[in-house]
């Protein structure tokens, strides 16, 4: 038997050594760590790992994985996904205090696609990736329907190689409800090649990551172009994870950090099967006169960058150059300040936004949006897009957009109203945000009852609204070049740049939580005793008078018993009984 | 030391003797212990752990669910045969001082979530009608793996579930309730479509001993942390945490099988022993008139442990080392001859004068239909037929 097998095999080695003159594609994996210190003294710790697979995945039949995993690449060729971005977070980021973030996600489960044309039935294979993915993430992204997704017609552009951009073939659904934690990392971290045995995963332990104030992590899948030329396409597997730990809770009081105190772990190698792996230390604060803080271990290059409208300074330790393990085995980055710092850099932001319910009793109620533009002279647009769900009517009569006391009226409108239990509210809005600037957007709403059933087990928590999403294109102050995209950090890259007067940003809001009026759960319980007796009381006399006849007895003598009482009445004086 | 004595003549006969009896009663116990091995005739195992309890205070049944989960992991049946259902998240609460964690004793000794951890159903999830779908196999086509009992008829399935009860009922997520016969029903789908080999349930909650009363498929044999009128009471509070950490039958289960190894030969009647009155305050009760097996016989890892059927074989492979990926390749003048590029993240213009979607046109429904007739109706009723020509 193992001649035959060795022959068969050698068979196929004959049959298949034409067409595998080039070898199976390539593949590689970047991993990058990025830490920042924000301005209110908290600390961002940003990983991302991107496996780059050089294949068509769509026109090949492709039967080896070797860094791609094999459970997301079966699903793109399965479902002809074209991209793919879902996220999970747990917390908000303030984008006021802590600046602007360079992904943000939006509390609690997130997932957007765009599908290949050739797909026939866009909504059937939406819900059956949505329900695979609630298999692999170990997420309810079951709940995803009909009554929470929407398709946008501005926002969402693709962020891969797209030469059509036809909206019907996009999905975007959010659960703000979902919850994130420890099932969910242990998938997000058996799809990297190296798990998290070796290389940066290896900080990643789910008690100090899910004691932080933001926990997001995400996976991205998109088609990117393979070299300079744009000729071909290759498939980009983005796994980014990112972490706010409060520095006063770590640090115990003083703003000093390291990796040792944020992830309990330190670094002894990086992942074997990683062409690159490095870590970034944001110390802009540095290049001003009075050295504000300390790097240890001295890094060993110094990489300057321009993001998001701003020049930064980044220290970088290249954990596969042989020299960062010489003087000891683990890597420990640590940050000192060297003097107290009072007056923190507290640059406000470009763009920020913030969302409330007002409104007072269970009937009516207000969704205003602020948003702000601070830049001291330009002007810039913004898309919004709220997706109301269904149970909260809204008046469209009412929206009323005002700036600066002035109305604003909007560029474009979409709006696409609800239908009971069948599609949400979709209100996309291009608004021109003056310089310097606070924009309000309201718009009312009235409260639906649902049936009984509709209810969820905890209604008196409340009912959630989604996020509203901001996407813009913010001027920046200094003119950034285009880098090419394989030599720069990876943070740098995550949106396609088209030109360097502005950078692409895409912002969250709160969550908002509405209460329903809610029933009384037992009244089923109650009514159903109260019916019972009275129809028993009622049904009963009834029938008693109508069938019951009434007849003389004769008294009887009395047993024994009377007959002895009656001797004692006797005696006392009283009449017998 | 030299033999001074010259050796008996017998003593070699008798040796040898002695020596052939030896063997025999090895053989014997090597026999007894190969049967042994193969007298239980399953050869999967499965788990069906289930906590059916909602909000903070009800922290105790998640970790009781999670320290039967972990034991169940460390004795070898891997995440792919369980199936774990959690109805609410106490871990990531933002009422838990140490998140990512569920402890089971004070002082926070040992953490029964783990790093590497795999639930199922999840919150919401968590319902009458998905407990039965999952037992009887009667899934929606696009659920996903993780989520299925994949059972067959050599599977022993070991069942736990727990949260609050009563005679007769167990409580999902304070909102619905599943009955004793809709369980023993179920466990009857299961037996009819020969979905178990054996089984074994165990139930930790108030009045436990009712939910096993109305069963009637064979090869069942059921736990129950009290009788009928008794309430199972739970283990101790943790003052930093602020809520009782587990339930005191599943404590006491918990640190009986921590003894437990892969390869123990602890049975049944050991685990009916666990939690007598003085420790529980409730009777434990336990039913095997349904099991065709002597308790005795069961081991414990037939349920909790999972057996791998291991086959040696003496043949050896040769894989040739130049082997190379086998693929199709495209054809290279099959390339796009053009430069693909990055779609434009916010083409202002291009939004401004979008057309809006043509709305894909949809035949009249019942309602228009039914008033157009009714208008036509009127018309033709009062004015009579001879307009129709004006009409069509």
């Amino acid at each position: 038997m193992a001649g035959a097998v060795a022959a068969v095999l050698g068979l196929l080695l004959l049959l298949g050594s034409p067409g595998a003159s080039t070898g199976p594609p390539r593949d590689s994996l970047r991993e990058e760590l990025l830490l920042s210190p924000l301005p209110s003294g908290d600390l961002a710790a940003t990983f991302q790992f991107r496996a780059r697979w050089d294949s068509e995945l769509h026109r090949e039949g492709v039967s080896h994985y070797r860094l791609f995993p094999k459970a997301l690449g079966q699903l793109i060729s399965k479902y002809l996904v074209r991209e793919l971005h879902l996220s999970l977070t747990q917390g908000f980021w303030r984008t006021r205090t802590w600046g602007q973030p360079y992904l943000q996600a939006p509390a609690g489960a997130e997932l957007w696609v765009w599908f290949q044309d050739s797909v026939t039935d866009v909504d059937k294979a939406w819900k059956e990736l949505s329900n695979i993915l609630s298999g692999i993430f170990c997420a309810s992204l079951n709940f995803i329907d009909s009554t929470n997704t929407v398709t946008p017609t501005a926002s969402f552009k693709p962020l891969g190689l797209a030469n059509v951009t036809d909206h019907h073939l996009l999905r975007y659904a959010v659960l703000p409800r979902e919850v994130v934690c420890t099932e969910n990392l242990t998938p997000w971290k058996k799809l990297l090649p190296c798990g998290s045995k070796a290389g940066l995963a290896v900080l990643l332990k789910a008690e100090r990551l899910f004691h932080s104030s933001y926990h997001s992590q995400a996976v991205h899948i998109r088609p990117i172009c393979r070299d300079a030329s744009c000729l071909s396409v290759s498939w980009e597997l983005r796994q980014t994870l990112t972490v706010v730990f409060d520095t006063f809770s770590i640090g115990q009081g003083k703003r000093d950090w390291s990796l040792f105190k944020m992830f309990s772990r330190t670094i002894t190698e990086a992942c074997p099967l990683a062409s690159e792996s490095k870590i970034y230390v944001d110390i802009s604060s540095k290049t001003q006169e009075n050295e504000l803080l300390e790097v240890t271990p001295l890094p060993l290059s110094v990489h300057e960058a321009s993001v998001q409208g701003d020049r930064r300074t980044y220290a970088v330790y290249d954990l596969l150059s042989p020299s960062l393990f010489n003087v000891s085995r683990s890597l420990n980055v640590q940050l000192k300040w060297k003097r107290p710092q009072d007056s923190l850099d507290l640059s406000t932001p470009v763009l920020h936004a913030q969302r409330y319910v007002s409104g007072y009793g269970l009937q009516t109620g207000e969704i205003s949006t602020l948003i702000y533009n601070t830049h001291p002279y330009r002007a810039f647009p913004v898309i919004l897009l709220e997706t109301v769900p269904w149970y909260l009517r809204l008046y469209v009569h009412t929206l009323v957009i005002t700036t600066k006391g002035k109305e604003n009226k909007p560029s474009y409108i979409h709006y696409q109203p609800a239908q009971d239990r069948r599609r949400p509210h979709l209100l996309e809005m291009l608004i021109q945000l003056p310089a310097n600037s606070v924009t309000k957007i309201t718009i009312q709403f009235e409260r639906a009852l649902l049936k009984w059933t509709e209810y969820t087990p905890d209604p008196n928590h409340g009912f959630y609204v989604s996020p509203s999403v901001l996407s813009a294109l913010v001027p920046s102050v200094i003119a950034m070049k285009a880098e090419d995209a394989e030599q720069s950090p990876l943070f740098t890259s995550l949106f396609p740049s088209s030109d360097g007067s502005s950078y692409f940003v895409r912002l969250y809001t709160e969550p908002l939580l509405v209460n329903l009026p809610t029933p009384d759960f037992s009244m089923p319980y109650n009514v159903i005793c109260l019916t019972c007796t009275v129809v028993a009381v009622c049904y009963g006399s009834f029938y008693n008078l109508l069938t019951r006849t009434f007849h003389v007895e004769e008294p009887s003598r009395g047993g024994l018993a009377k007959r002895l009482a009656n001797i004692i009445r006797k005696v006392r004086g009283v009449p017998p009984l | 030391m030299a033999a001074a004595l010259p050796a008996p003549r017998w003593l070699p006969a008798a040796a040898a003797l002695l020596w052939a009896c030896c063997g025999l009663a090895a053989t014997d116990g090597i026999q007894d212990q190969a049967e042994q091995f193969f007298r239980s005739g399953h050869t999967n195992n499965w788990a069906v752990l289930v906590c059916t309890s909602r909000f903070w205070f009800n922290y105790r049944h998640v970790a009781n669910t999670l320290s039967v989960y972990r034991s169940v992991k460390r004795l070898g049946i891997p995440d792919s045969h369980i199936v774990l259902m959690l109805a609410d998240d106490m871990a990531c609460n933002p009422r838990n001082p140490k998140p990512a964690t569920v402890f089971s004793h004070k002082n926070m000794e040992l953490n029964v979530y783990g790093d590497d951890v795999e639930v199922d159903y999840r919150s919401y999830e968590v319902t009458v009608e998905n407990f039965l779908r999952v037992l009887t196999g009667r899934i929606p086509p696009s659920t996903p793996r993780s989520k299925r009992l994949l059972s067959d008829d050599r599977s022993n399935i070991l069942i736990y579930m727990t949260g609050h009860g009563g005679n007769g009922f167990l409580k999902f997520q304070d909102s619905e309730e599943i009955t004793n016969v809709e369980l023993a029903d179920a466990f009857e789908q299961m037996w009819q479509k020969r979905r178990y080999n054996e089984l074994l349930f165990i139930i930790d909650t108030c009045q436990g001993a009712s939910m096993y009363e109305r069963f009637y498929s064979p090869n069942i044999m059921a736990l129950a942390s009290s009788q009928v009128g008794e309430d199972s009471l739970s283990h101790q509070p943790d003052l930093g945490i602020g809520v009782h950490l587990m339930d005191r039958y599943t404590f006491y289960v918990l640190e009986f099988l921590e003894e437990i190894h892969p390869a123990s030969q602890t049975n049944m009647n050991d685990l009916f022993q666990v939690c007598p009155r003085s420790l529980c305050v409730s009777t434990p009760g336990h039913r095997t008139d349904l099991f065709h097996r002597d308790p005795q016989n069961v081991l414990i890892t037939d349920f909790f442990g999972s057996v791998r059927k291991v086959e040696i074989t003496t043949q050896t492979v040769a894989l040739d080392p130049n082997l190379v990926g086998l693929e199709t390749r495209v054809p290279s003048d099959e390339m796009a001859t053009e430069p693909l590029k990055y779609a434009e993240q916010l083409p202002v213009a291009q939004i401004i004068h979008q057309k809006p979607k043509q709305k894909d046109w949809h035949p009249p429904g019942g309602f228009i239909l039914g008033l157009w007739a009714l208008i036509i109706m009127v018309f033709f009723k009062t004015y009579g037929i001879k307009h129709m020509k004006y009409i069509f």
